[in-house]
C-alpha cells in the first residue's frame, strides 16, 4: 500500500474508534504533556537561576588586578591570588593602556574598575552618609533595574543617581516622591597637578618637586544628581554590595573621588600621577567565554580570578535536576505507552475479522502491519502535538500562579517555566518514537493472523 | 485467463490444478483431515460448485485455493504456478490480483462506506486515484448500487451489501472468483438475484466462478459442473452439459469484451 493511503486509512480507522482512541491519545497526551511541564519547569528555573546569577556579575566575569597590587578592593569580594615571586619588573601596570587592551580581547563586552566610595549627601538641607557605587553600563541588560520605581539611567554618563529603597526611606517617608528630585553629592576629588597648576604655586620650592614628580591634590567637590529611580533589589549583591546609591560608572569615573589607596596607588605608579587600578572587572559574553578570555589576560602578565568553578558545579546541580524531571515526566509516558499497546492489542481482537478481509483482499503482512504502525504513529503526533500544548498549558498556569503567590508577597514575578523549540519538538518525536515503540508487538501480531482464522471470528 | 483464445483452446489447459491436496488440522492430541487427497482440475470460464454438508471440508479446499490458507500436502498449481512454493507475499499478490472472494457474511468493513470498502483492492494493488475512482463507480454501476455508493454497509439489505461485495470482489478484476455460501445469510430472491448476477458475470466476463453451497437444487441451477465433497473427500464430480451448451456461448459473449485481467 502506498504512503499516502495507509496514513489516510490510519486515521480513518483512528476516527472510527472516536472515543477509545481518543483516550488512548490523551494518556499519550498527558504523558507527554507531564514530561514538557516537568522539563519546561527544569529549562525555566535554570533560566531563571542564571538569569538572576547574571545579574550579580559573577559567572560572566573575570577580576583582573596587577601583580603588582597588594589588596583586593571591596571587602568581602573575590580575592585573587597573588604570587609573592612577582617582582615590579617583570610586571605590568593596570592602567588605562591595559584596560583598553583587555576591551579589545574577542568576546570581551566591557571592562570597568569597581568605584565604590563613602560619601555624604546632602537632601533637602539634611546631610546622609552613605555609600555610592558606580554601575556599568552592562547593567541595563541585565535585569538590574528589573522593578525599578521611575527609570533606568537616560544615559551612561547621565548625572543621574539611582537609590536604594532602604535608602531612598531615609530620605523621605514617601520614596516615590524623591523621584525627579535633585540631590547633592558631596566627595573628595583626587585632583591631578598639571603643569598650569604648577606654574600658578607661587611656591618656588614646592613648584620644582611637583614638576620633578607630577602630584595629586585633593579637593572638596560638590555634584548635583537627578534622582532616576528607586530599586528593591541591591545590584551589587555579590560583589561586596553595601551600595545605596548608585551612579553611572562613567559619571562615578570622571568624579576622581579621591580613595584611601591614592598614595600607595601613586607610588606604585610611579610618581606619574595618571591613574593605575587596582582592579578591573571583565565582562563576557556568557559564562562559556570565561575561561578563554582569562587564559589571555594571564598571558597578558595580570592576576585573574573568576568564579567559573561555581558555575559548573551549578551546572551539574541544573543537570540532575532535569534528568530527575524528565525521568518523572518518561515515567507517564511509559505508562501512556501502554496505554498504545493495550488499545492496539484491544484493536486487534476487535478488528480481527477486518484484518481477515483486508489479508482476503489481498494485504500482505507488511501491508497490516504497516497499518497499525501508522495508527500508532498517528496517535503518538496527535497525543505529542496536544501533549506539548498541554504540557505548556501546566507550565504557564504555574507561572501564573507563583507570580500571583509572589505578587502577594510583594515580590516581583518570575517565569518559572518554558518551552524552548528544541523541548517542543523533541517532545513530539518522542511520543512518535514511543508510540511506534509500542505499536510493534500489536502490529506484529496483527500480521502474523491466519486470515482463515481471523475471518471465522464473530 | 485470456479469453481471446477459442473456448476449445481455454478448456483444453486448467487454470487450476489440485493434485492430492490433504489440509489437517491439530486439536490437541487428535489430528483433523478437513481435506484428504483431492485432486481436481479446473478450466478457465467454469461455474464450478463445491457441494457438501457442514464439516464436508468444502470451504476448507475453498480457501486452499483461494491462498488464504496452505495445504499441510500435495500442491496447487494456478496458471502453472504452485501456490505451496511461493512465500506469503507472494500469497498475498495472488489473493490481490488473481482472485476476487465473496463470503457468506458479506464481510464489507463496517466502518467504510460501499465505496471505500470497494476501493480497499485497489488501493492494496496501489491503483492511481483517478483510476480507481472511474473503477470503483463503473463496478458498484455494474451490480445495480451506483445510487449508494456513500452509505455504509450497516445502511444496506443483506442482498445489497452481497452485491457490494461482489463489486469489491470485481473491482480488481480476478480471473477467479471465489464465493463462499454466497447466498447462506440471504433470502431466496436475494440469493437468486445474487447467484444469476455471478452467472452473468461469468458468461458476460468469462470469469471462472468456484462456489462453495450446501442447496443442491442452486448448485444444479447456476453451476455447470457439481464437485461433491464429504468428509473432506471428493465423492463426485458432474459435469453438466446442458450447461456446458450455454457455457460455450457465454464464452464466445466474452470474447467481445476483451482480456479481463
Amino acid at each position: 500500500m502506498k504512503g499516502r493511503d495507509l496514513t489516510e486509512l490510519a486515521f480513518r480507522n483512528l476516527r472510527e474508534a472516536m472515543l477509545r482512541n481518543s483516550l488512548t491519545t490523551l494518556g499519550v497526551a498527558v504523558g507527554v504533556a507531564s514530561l514538557v511541564a516537568m522539563l519546561s519547569l527544569g529549562v525555566g528555573l535554570q533560566t531563571l537561576a542564571s538569569q538572576r546569577l547574571n545579574k550579580s556579575g559573577l559567572f560572566d566575569s573575570v577580576f583582573v588586578s596587577s601583580k603588582r597590587g597588594m589588596r583586593f578592593m571591596g571587602g568581602d569580594g573575590p580575592r585573587p591570588t597573588v604570587k609573592k615571586s612577582a617582582k615590579p619588573e617583570d610586571t605590568k601596570l593596570l592602567d588605562e593602556t591595559s584596560r583598553q587592551e583587555i576591551g579589545k580581547l574577542p568576546n570581551v563586552t566591557e571592562v570597568y574598575p569597581q568605584i565604590r566610595f563613602l560619601t555624604e549627601v546632602g537632601f533637602n538641607g539634611a546631610t546622609y552618609s552613605t555609600n555610592v557605587l558606580g554601575l556599568p553600563d552592562s547593567s541595563r541588560n541585565t535585569g538590574t533595574f528589573d522593578g525599578i520605581t521611575g527609570k533606568a539611567f537616560s544615559s551612561p554618563t547621565a548625572d543621574e543617581a539611582i537609590l536604594q529603597s532602604e535608602f531612598a526611606k531615609e530620605l523621605s517617608p514617601q520614596p516615590a516622591t524623591l523621584v525627579g528630585k535633585e540631590l547633592t553629592l558631596r566627595y573628595a576629588q583626587r585632583h591631578e597637578a598639571s603643569s598650569a597648576d604648577v606654574a600658578n604655586e607661587k611656591d618656588i620650592d614646592k613648584q620644582m618637586d611637583e614638576m620633578m614628580s607630577g602630584g595629586i591634590t585633593i579637593v572638596s567637590r560638590e555634584k548635583k544628581l537627578r534622582v532616576a529611580g528607586i530599586i528593591d533589589t541591591d545590584p551589587s549583591a555579590g560583589m561586596g554590595g553595601g551600595g545605596r546609591v548608585f551612579i553611572p560608572l562613567r559619571v562615578a569615573e570622571d568624579l576622581h573621588v579621591a580613595q584611601p589607596n591614592d598614595v600607595q596607588e601613586f607610588v606604585h605608579a610611579g610618581g606619574s600621577g595618571k591613574p593605575v587600578y587596582l582592579q578591573l572587572t571583565v565582562r563576557v559574553k556568557s559564562p562559556k567565554d570565561v575561561l578563554k578570555v582569562e587564559e589571555t589576560i594571564k598571558k597578558m602578565g595580570f592576576n585573574t580570578f573568576s568564579l567559573l568553578d561555581a558555575t559548573r558545579n551549578l551546572r551539574l546541580i541544573f543537570t540532575v535536576f532535569d534528568l530527575f524531571l524528565g525521568l518523572f515526566g518518561s515515567l507517564a509516558l511509559t505508562v501512556a505507552s501502554l496505554g498504545i499497546v493495550n488499545t492496539l492489542v484491544m484493536a486487534i481482537l476487535e478488528r480481527r475479522r477486518e484484518i481477515g478481509v483486508l489479508k482476503a483482499l489481498g494485504a500482505t503482512d507488511r501491508d497490516v502491519r504497516s497499518l497499525f504502525f501508522a495508527e500508532a504513529g498517528a496517535m503518538g503526533l496527535l497525543g505529542g502535538i496536544s501533549g506539548v500544548a498541554l504540557g505548556w498549558l501546566i507550565g504557564a498556569a504555574l507561572t501564573w500562579g507563583t507570580t500571583m503567590y509572589l505578587r502577594r508577597q510583594d515580590l516581583p514575578g518570575v517565569k518559572i517555566s518554558y518551552v524552548p523549540w528544541w523541548l517542543a519538538a523533541g517532545a513530539i518525536v518522542f511520543a512518535i518514537v514511543v508510540s511506534l515503540l509500542a505499536g510493534l508487538y500489536p502490529a506484529g501480531r496483527a500480521a502474523r493472523l491466519n486470515p482463515v482464522e481471523a475471518l471465522r471470528y464473530e | 485467463m485470456p479469453s481471446n483464445q477459442s473456448p476449445g483452446q481455454a478448456f483444453d489447459r486448467p487454470l487450476i490444478q489440485a493434485q492430492n491436496v490433504s489440509r489437517q488440522y491439530r486439536l490437541g492430541e487428535a489430528v483433523i483431515s478437513a481435506v484428504n487427497d483431492v485432486s481436481l482440475e479446473i478450466r478457465a470460464g467454469e461455474f464450478l460448485a463445491l457441494l457438501g454438508s457442514s464439516g464436508s471440508g468444502k470451504s476448507t479446499f475453498l480457501n486452499l485455493l483461494a491462498g488464504l490458507d496452505r495445504a499441510t500436502s500435495g500442491a496447487i498449481h494456478v496458471r502453472g504456478r504452485n501456490l505451496a512454493a511461493i512465500d506469503s507475499t507472494e500469497l498475498a499478490r495472488y489473493r490481490r490480483d488473481t482472485v476476487g472472494m465473496v463470503f457468506q457474511s458479506f464481510n464489507l468493513l463496517p466502518r467504510m462506506t460501499l465505496e471505500e470498502n470497494v476501493e480497499l483492492p485497489l488501493r492494496l494493488a496501489e491503483v492511481d486515484r483517478a483510476d480507481r475512482e472511474v473503477r470503483v463507480a463503473a463496478a458498484l454501476e455494474h451490480v445495480g448500487l451506483g445510487g449508494r455508493r456513500r452509505h455504509r454497509p450497516s445502511e444496506l439489505s443483506g442482498g445489497e451489501q452481497q452485491r457490494g461485495a461482489l463489486a469489491r470482489a470485481l473491482v480488481n478484476r480476478p480471473a477467479i472468483l471465489f464465493a463462499d455460501e454466497p447466498t447462506g445469510n440471504l433470502d431466496s430472491v436475494n440469493g437468486e438475484q445474487i447467484l444469476l448476477l455471478l452467472r452473468e458475470i461469468q458468461s458476460t466476463l468469462g470469469m471462472t466462478i468456484i462456489m462453495v453451497t450446501h442447496e443442491r437444487p442452486l448448485a444444479e441451477r447456476f453451476a455447470n459442473r457439481i464437485v461433491v465433497l464429504s468428509d473432506g473427500r471428493l465423492v463426485s464430480d458432474t459435469f453438466r452439459r446442458a450447461e456446458a451448451q450455454r457455457l460455450q456461448s457465454g464464452e464466445q459473449a466474452s470474447e467481445a469484451f476483451g482480456p479481463n485481467t
